[in-house]
């Protein structure tokens, strides 16, 4: 079998090809592994490629298809390196777990598992989730297929990196304030962060409990729809997981006839430039012309969801961080001199400078006397976030916006100034503070680098949003085909001590 | 306005080592962080409740029935120093 394209290919149609016998689950998998040995070398999407797993796993699919026969049977997968694989090593891009091998699986992981999903690899992310460039990684750094020299935002931006690139079918990312999104708008992918509680966190490891959710990176709405069905759902592991009140719907939508979409004057006021704004406002008429009627609104505290944002995520991972302390997992300090120093120096060589900066952060808006001005604060503006969305919501049923304010920027143009980087999430914190689903899809491109399209809806919308996305995808008629230019010197390289990809999962074993 | 000595003392709560060179970049960059973040000072938050979570969810719980545990060779399977089957960690200071 060949002619399989993995720039055009779908998992709606890969399926098709499978349960008609025209092409192999191994041939599937064969097809992205090529893929990875042709592009993987400028992308750098993983942190490790678990060939052994997808070239027997696959093969075991082929054999056992009528028993193993599900409706993501033999559709190959990449996984964000900050979900625990039993038996594949799981880094979270940080030195602190670089050596590190769950004994136990993640839900989402395990739901798609058990349809028989082939797991490729581990993706790159900014350490521990905290960034947005995917330039904070401990040990590589992935580059925009689209454009070599610039990042594929983050902190899922090797999944978002390896989707576009064709080195996955789909992926799973996780977003706690954009991580999903806006590198999808920046790799021209569809990326979607749930209500939050739809998908169990169990088994991610926590960055910021209260905004963390895992969710699908895709090349079409349809299949962010597919890969979702089989994500969601409580989990008795996870106390903040929720049943969705009615199963995601594969989306068929053509029209939007009579669909009120809210347009907030506040997330276009600033910092939008001018390539993202004309992509953004053709989009806009084109919800119009398919029948939906735009408005515009308010959300008048969205300029202090960010430093709600900035207080909040760092407070909780300072706390989630804390068990990173040389004893029972991860790396630990040589020779010592005893526990305190142990504890120090361990966090301090293991930690990157970004994970420290939050930590620092979090510390200290914790630490007493601040409390109140910092953390008690910013909770505060949480629930006036909360409130605009609802006002918001009584008037119009779903909110749009640009997912990012630019397209993917240079690499290292943003590295020395930090506040230049949190302002890439600007436009998707808001849904993260008040827990509400949000979708980006691509809308055309800026000087050939892609544009994202964020649609917000109410807790619970998943479908509303489907259908909608999928009905302007059409409309749009967006091309996922990266063109793998380079406008500068390539940059996508080893940063220090990659885990590399020679696979400390033993040689030959399936692990999924 | 953060001073040296308060990004040491942070440090020191947080149990993370900086380096000097650490310290200095660290206050210069948490100084301008938190300024941004002073923004939220602005607003009148009278009688306005926290939200520390979004989901209308309280008290969770499930049976209280044993079940089956990590063994404790895989528990300790991670662990950078061991003895006894016991994590083993360096004597108090």
């Amino acid at each position: 079998m060949s002619g399989l394209d993995p720039l055009r290919l779908t998992a709606k149609v890969a399926k098709r090809l499978l349960v008609d016998g025209e092409v192999s689950a191994a041939e599937l998998a064969k097809t992205y592994l090529d893929q990875i040995a042709a592009v993987e070398p400028r992308v750098k999407a993983y942190i490790r490629v678990t060939y052994d797993n997808a070239a027997k796993y696959s093969t075991k699919v082929d054999r056992e298809m009528q028993a193993l026969r599900g409706p993501l049977a033999g559709l190959p997968i990449a996984i964000k390196d900050n979900m625990v694989t039993e038996g594949v090593t799981t880094t979270c891009a940080s030195r602190i777990l670089r050596d590190y091998m769950p004994v136990y699986t993640a839900t989402a992981v395990r739901q798609v598992w058990d349809d028989h999903v082939v797991m490729l690899g581990k993706t790159n992310l900014d350490e521990f989730a905290m960034g947005s460039s995917t330039e904070n990684s401990s040990f590589q750094t992935t580059a925009n297929p689209w454009d070599l020299a610039t990042v594929p935002g983050g902190s899922s931006g090797g999944s978002a990196a390896a989707v576009a690139a064709g080195e996955a079918l789909w992926a799973l990312g996780s977003d706690t304030g954009g991580s999903i999104r806006q590198p999808a708008a920046l790799c021209g992918i569809v990326g979607m962060k749930p209500t939050y509680g739809a998908v169990s966190r169990y088994g991610l490891i926590a960055f910021a409990s209260s905004l963390d959710q895992i969710g699908p990176l895709t090349r079409s709405v349809y299949d962010c729809a597919l890969l979702l069905q089989h994500i969601v759902g409580r989990d008795p592991r996870d106390a903040t997981s929720v049943a969705l009140p009615e199963p995601v719907k594969l989306p068929d939508a053509e029209r939007l006839d009579g669909l009120r979409v809210g347009i907030p004057a506040e997330y276009l006021a600033a910092g939008i430039e001018p390539g993202v704004r004309a992509r953004f406002d053709e989009t806009v008429a084109r919800v119009e012309e398919l029948g939906g009627i735009c408005v515009e609104i308010s959300l008048p505290h969205t300029e202090y969801a960010l430093p709600a944002y900035y207080i909040i995520a760092p407070a909780e991972a300072s706390a989630n961080l804390a068990r990173f302390d040389g004893v029972r997992y991860g790396y630990r300090c040589e020779d010592p001199v005893d526990l305190l120093d142990m504890y120090e120096r361990t966090r301090g060589e293991g930690f990157g400078p970004e994970v420290k900066r939050r930590i620092m952060i979090g510390t200290y808006a914790l630490s007493a006397g601040y409390y109140d001005a910092y953390y008690g604060r910013a909770q505060v503006v949480r629930t006036l976030v909360r409130r605009d969305f609802e006002r918001a919501f009584a008037g119009v049923d779903l909110i749009a916006s640009p997912t990012t304010p630019t397209v993917a920027f240079p690499a290292g143009s943003r590295t020395a100034d930090p506040l230049s980087m949190y302002v890439c999430d600007i436009c998707t914190i808001p849904a993260n503070l008040a827990g509400l689903p949000a979708i980006s899809i691509p809308c055309g491109l800026s000087d050939g680098l892609p544009v994202g399209f964020q649609l917000i809806g109410p807790a619970f919308s998943e479908n509303r949003i489907l259908q909608t996305a999928h009905a302007l995808e059409g409309a749009i008629g967006f091309d996922v085909v990266p063109s793998f230019r380079d406008s500068g010197a390539g940059v996508a390289g080893d940063v220090s001590g990659a885990p590399g990809n020679a696979g400390s999962a033993p040689a030959g074993e399936v692990r999924q | 306005m953060i001073g040296e000595d308060d990004v040491r003392y942070v440090a020191k709560l947080a149990r993370l080592r900086l380096e000097q060179d650490e310290i200095a970049r660290m206050t210069s960059e948490l100084g301008k962080i938190l300024s941004h973040i002073d923004k939220m000072g602005e607003l009148d938050t009278t009688g306005v409740p926290p939200t520390a979570h979004v989901l209308d969810v309280a008290n969770v719980t499930r049976a209280d029935k044993p079940s089956e545990s990590l063994p404790r060779a895989e528990a300790l399977r991670n662990a950078p120093a061991v003895s006894d089957d016991c994590f083993r960690v360096p004597k108090m200071g």
